[in-house]
C-alpha cells in the first residue's frame, strides 16, 4: 500500500516540534532530554484547553503541527489516534474516586476517560466531521495505528491524520504500566503522491526470523523502548535524514509492518 | 463527498450473549416474547437506583489455569460469547480454509477490564499505596484496551493483524469498517469482528454523575423517557467477501458510514449533522436509496437529547419511511459492545422476518417524527440500518441485508 506523507508532528523531551526535532534526530543538533515540553495545543478553544488532560494537549499539539505542514484543511482530514492506554491520568483519578467511601465521580472526568478523548477534542477544535478512530494494540499501538491509517487512505481515497501518543501513568498505576517518558508523533498521509515530503510503501509480512528496526543512536533507541508510541521513531529518523530506508515495526510478535520510506523533492 | 460502493461481506457465522441469555436463540426468543433482560441494579456493591442488563453467571466461574492472566469480568464475557452458536467451529473451518495468519481480529470495547483496576485501587497497600502485585503483573491482559483483542486472538489461535478500537459507544460498529478495509486491501481473507463490554463502577457511577441513568427500565422514544439502562454484552461475527463465498440467503454487511460531530464530548450535534453524515455514507457504500431500507435499529438510548436528535437525523433522510425501533429496552446500553449487539440483532431480524417494536415505550413522544414502532411485526425484511452514536461525537451506521 502506497501513501504520500504530507506533514509531520513530533513532541518528546528534547524533541520539541518537527523542525527542531528533525535536526536533533539527524544529528545536526544535540539531544537534550532534560527539556520537557509543555504543549500549548493552541488549536484547542480556551475552555477546552483549560479542562483538557496532558494526553489531549500532547496529541493535539503534534496533530496541529502535522496538519499545518500538510497545508490541508483539517475539516477534510479523517483521523486515527493510537495509544496503548489512553488517558491513564484520568483513569487514576476515577479509580481513586471509586475507591473512596462516597464514590463521587466528576462528570467532566468521566467523559474525559474514554480512549477517544484526544480524538474528540481534536474534532471539537477543528469542527471536523470526518471519520475518527481511536485504537490500541498494547506495545504495538503505533504500528497498528499506522496500518489502520494507511488502509483508510488507500481504500477511502482520502487524506488521514495519524497520531500516536502515550504518556507516563501516575503512581500507583505506573507500577502496572511503566512508561518512562512521554512521546507523541503525527503524520498526515494521503492517497495522492503529489506535493509530498516522502512516499511510504507499507506491507505486512510474517515475522519469521526477522528483527525489528532500531532507532539510530543509543539515546533514541532507549526512547523507542521507553514508550509504545515511540516505536515509530525509526520512521521519523528516516524522514529527518531524508534517506531511503526500509523499517520493520513489530506487530504482535508474529508479524512485521514494513515501511519503505522514500524522500521526495518537497 | 459520496462514498464508493463496497463489496458486501457475508456474516458466515455470528453469535451474541446479552442480558437476554446466551446465544442468538436466547436473544431471538426474548425479542419475540417481549421479555426484557433488565433487572434492578444488583452489580457488586453499587448502590444505585437504576436497572441493568447483567449477564448472569459471570461471577461464578474463572477462565482456568491456562488463561489465568486474562481472567477478568470482560474476558469471561468474551470467553462465554465464543462458546455459543458453533462459533468456534466456524473459526476452525476458516483457519483450515485460509490459514491462521490470513484471519484478522478487530474488536471493540469502551472500558475493557477496568473493573480489575477499580478492585486493585480498593486494595492498595495501606503503607505504600501500591497496587496488588497480582494486578500489576496482569494489567496487560485485563485492563489495557488491547486485552480483549489479545485474548480473542490467542484463544482462537489466530495470527493475522489485530487491534482494539475504542471510540466509546461506536467501537464495535466501527470494527466492521476497519475489517472491510483490511479485506479489501488483501491484508486478510477473513476477519473476526466483535465487541465486549462489561459492567463496572466507572460507567455506572459515571453515567449516574451525568444524571443519565433511568430509575426504571429504559424507555426509548417514550414521551416520559428519563435516561438509559446500562448493559453488558459479547458478540462476534466472521466476515468474508461475499464475492468469494456468496451464500445466497445469508446476511451480509452492505455498507458502513463513519463520522464525527466535531461539536461536544458528551452532547450530540443539535441538528444531528454527524449522524446524518454517517447514515448517508452507509447508504452510499451499499449503493442503496433511503426507500430501500425496511427497518432502522435506532441507537435509541432513551436519554431525552439522544432520541430527539437521532429522530431529527433519521427523519431528515427517511421521512416517515421505514419502521424504527430501539432494542435497548431488552439489552440495556452495552456501550462499546452496542455496535455488535445491534448489528447482530439486525441480522437475526433479517433471517427471521422480525421487526421488534420498542419495548417499554408506552406512548411515543409526539415530538418525534420518524415512524417509531411499539409492537413487534412479523414480516420478511431485506435491508436494515443500524445506528450507533457515542461520546466524542463519534458515529457509525451499518447497512445489513440478505444476499
Amino acid at each position: 500500500m502506497r501513501v504520500g506523507i504530507l506533514g509531520v508532528g513530533l513532541l518528546a523531551a528534547g524533541l520539541e516540534g518537527w523542525p527542531a526535532g528533525r535536526d536533533v534526530l539527524a544529528g545536526a543538533r544535540p539531544f537534550d532530554p532534560s527539556m520537557v515540553p509543555d504543549p500549548a495545543a493552541s488549536l484547542l478553544p480556551a475552555n477546552e484547553r483549560r479542562r483538557s488532560s496532558d494526553c489531549v494537549r500532547w496529541a493535539v499539539q503534534v496533530a496541529q503541527e502535522a496538519i499545518a505542514q500538510s497545508g490541508l484543511d483539517p475539516h477534510e482530514v479523517a483521523t486515527v489516534f493510537a495509544s496503548s492506554g489512553g488517558e491513564m491520568d484520568v483513569l487514576d483519578k476515577l479509580c481513586r474516586a471509586l475507591a473512596a467511601a462516597e464514590r463521587v465521580v466528576s462528570p467532566t472526568l468521566f467523559h474525559q476517560s474514554v480512549h477517544n478523548t484526544a480524538a474528540g477534542y481534536w474534532g471539537i477544535a477543528t469542527r471536523c466531521q470526518q471519520s475518527s478512530t481511536a485504537l490500541s494494540c498494547y506495545d504495538d499501538s503505533g504500528a497498528a495505528g499506522l496500518l489502520e491509517a494507511v488502509t483508510y487512505a488507500v481504500i477511502e481515497q482520502r487524506p488521514v491524520l495519524f497520531v500516536a501518543y502515550d504518556l507516563p501513568a501516575p503512581a500507583p498505576l505506573h507500577g502496572a504500566r511503566p512508561i518512562a517518558s512521554a512521546f507523541a508523533a503525527a503524520l498526515v498521509l494521503a492517497p495522492s503522491m503529489e506535493q509530498t515530503l516522502a512516499i511510504a510503501d507499507v506491507t505486512v509480512k510474517p515475522a519469521a526470523g526477522r528483527e525489528v528496526s532500531r532507532a539510530l543512536g543509543q539515546e533514541f533507541e532507549r526512547l523507542r523502548l521507553d514508550n509504545p508510541a515511540a516505536r515509530v521513531l525509526p520512521v521519523l529518523q528516516a524522514l529527518a535524514t531524508r534517506r531511503r530506508a526500509t523499517i520493520d515495526l513489530n506487530l504482535l510478535d508474529d508479524q512485521r509492518l514494513t515501511v519503505e520510506v522514500e524522500p521526495c523533492g518537497r | 463527498m459520496a462514498s464508493r460502493p463496497m463489496t458486501p461481506l457475508t456474516l458466515s457465522a455470528y453469535t451474541l450473549v446479552t442480558a437476554n441469555g446466551r446465544g442468538i436463540g436466547a436473544v431471538s426468543q426474548a425479542l419475540r416474547e417481549r421479555r426484557s433482560g433488565l433487572t434492578p441494579c444488583d452489580f457488586e456493591d453499587a448502590l444505585l437506583k437504576t436497572y441493568i442488563g447483567r449477564v448472569v453467571g459471570l461471577e461464578d466461574f474463572s477462565l482456568g489455569e491456562q488463561l489465568a492472566p486474562f481472567d477478568c469480568r470482560n474476558n469471561r464475557l468474551a470467553w462465554l460469547g465464543l462458546q455459543q452458536d458453533g462459533f468456534m467451529v466456524a473459526v476452525a473451518e476458516a483457519i483450515q480454509r485460509y490459514g491462521a495468519d490470513r484471519i484478522a481480529v478487530v474488536m471493540g470495547t469502551s472500558t475493557s477490564g477496568i473493573l480489575e483496576t477499580e478492585h486493585a485501587y480498593r486494595n492498595r497497600d495501606p503503607l505504600t499505596g501500591a497496587l496488588p502485585p497480582r494486578y500489576t503483573s496482569h494489567y496487560r491482559y485485563t485492563h489495557n484496551m488491547y486485552s480483549l483483542g489479545h485474548f480473542v486472538r490467542a484463544y482462537l489461535g489466530l495470527k493475522g493483524p489485530a487491534m482494539v478500537i475504542s471510540t466509546a459507544c461506536s467501537s464495535s460498529a466501527k470494527v466492521f469498517a476497519t475489517a472491510a478495509r483490511f479485506l479489501q486491501t488483501g491484508l486478510c481473507d477473513a476477519a473476526i469482528v466483535g465487541g465486549v463490554d462489561s459492567l463496572c463502577h466507572t460507567t455506572l457511577h459515571g453515567f449516574s454523575a451525568l444524571q443519565l441513568l433511568s430509575a426504571s427500565p429504559c424507555r426509548p422514544c417514550d414521551e416520559d423517557r428519563d435516561g438509559l439502562s446500562l448493559g453488558e454484552a459479547a458478540g462476534y461475527a466472521l466476515l468474508e467477501s461475499s464475492e468469494r463465498v456468496g451464500r445466497k440467503g445469508a446476511v451480509a454487511l452492505l455498507g458502513y458510514g463513519e463520522s464525527t460531530d466535531g461539536y461536544h464530548m458528551s452532547h450530540p450535534h443539535p441538528e444531528g449533522a454527524g449522524a446524518i453524515r454517517a447514515i448517508r455514507q452507509s447508504l452510499d457504500r451499499a449503493g442503496l436509496q433511503p426507500s430501500d431500507i425496511d427497518y432502522i435499529n435506532l441507537h435509541g438510548t432513551a436519554t431525552r437529547a439522544n432520541d430527539a436528535v437521532e429522530d431529527k437525523a433519521v427523519y431528515s433522510i427517511f421521512g416517515e419511511g421505514p419502521a424504527c425501533s430501539s432494542t435497548k429496552g431488552w439489552t440495556g446500553h452495552a456501550l462499546g459492545a452496542a455496535g455488535i449487539t445491534e448489528a447482530l440483532i439486525a441480522a437475526l431480524c433479517l433471517k427471521q422476518g422480525l421487526i421488534p417494536g420498542t419495548i417499554h415505550c408506552e406512548r411515543v413522544d409526539p415530538a418525534l417524527r420518524s415512524r417509531i414502532l411499539r409492537e413487534n411485526e412479523n414480516r420478511p425484511i431485506r435491508r436494515v440500518v443500524s445506528n450507533i452514536f457515542g461520546f466524542g461525537g463519534n458515529n457509525c451506521s451499518l447497512v445489513l441485508g440478505v444476499l
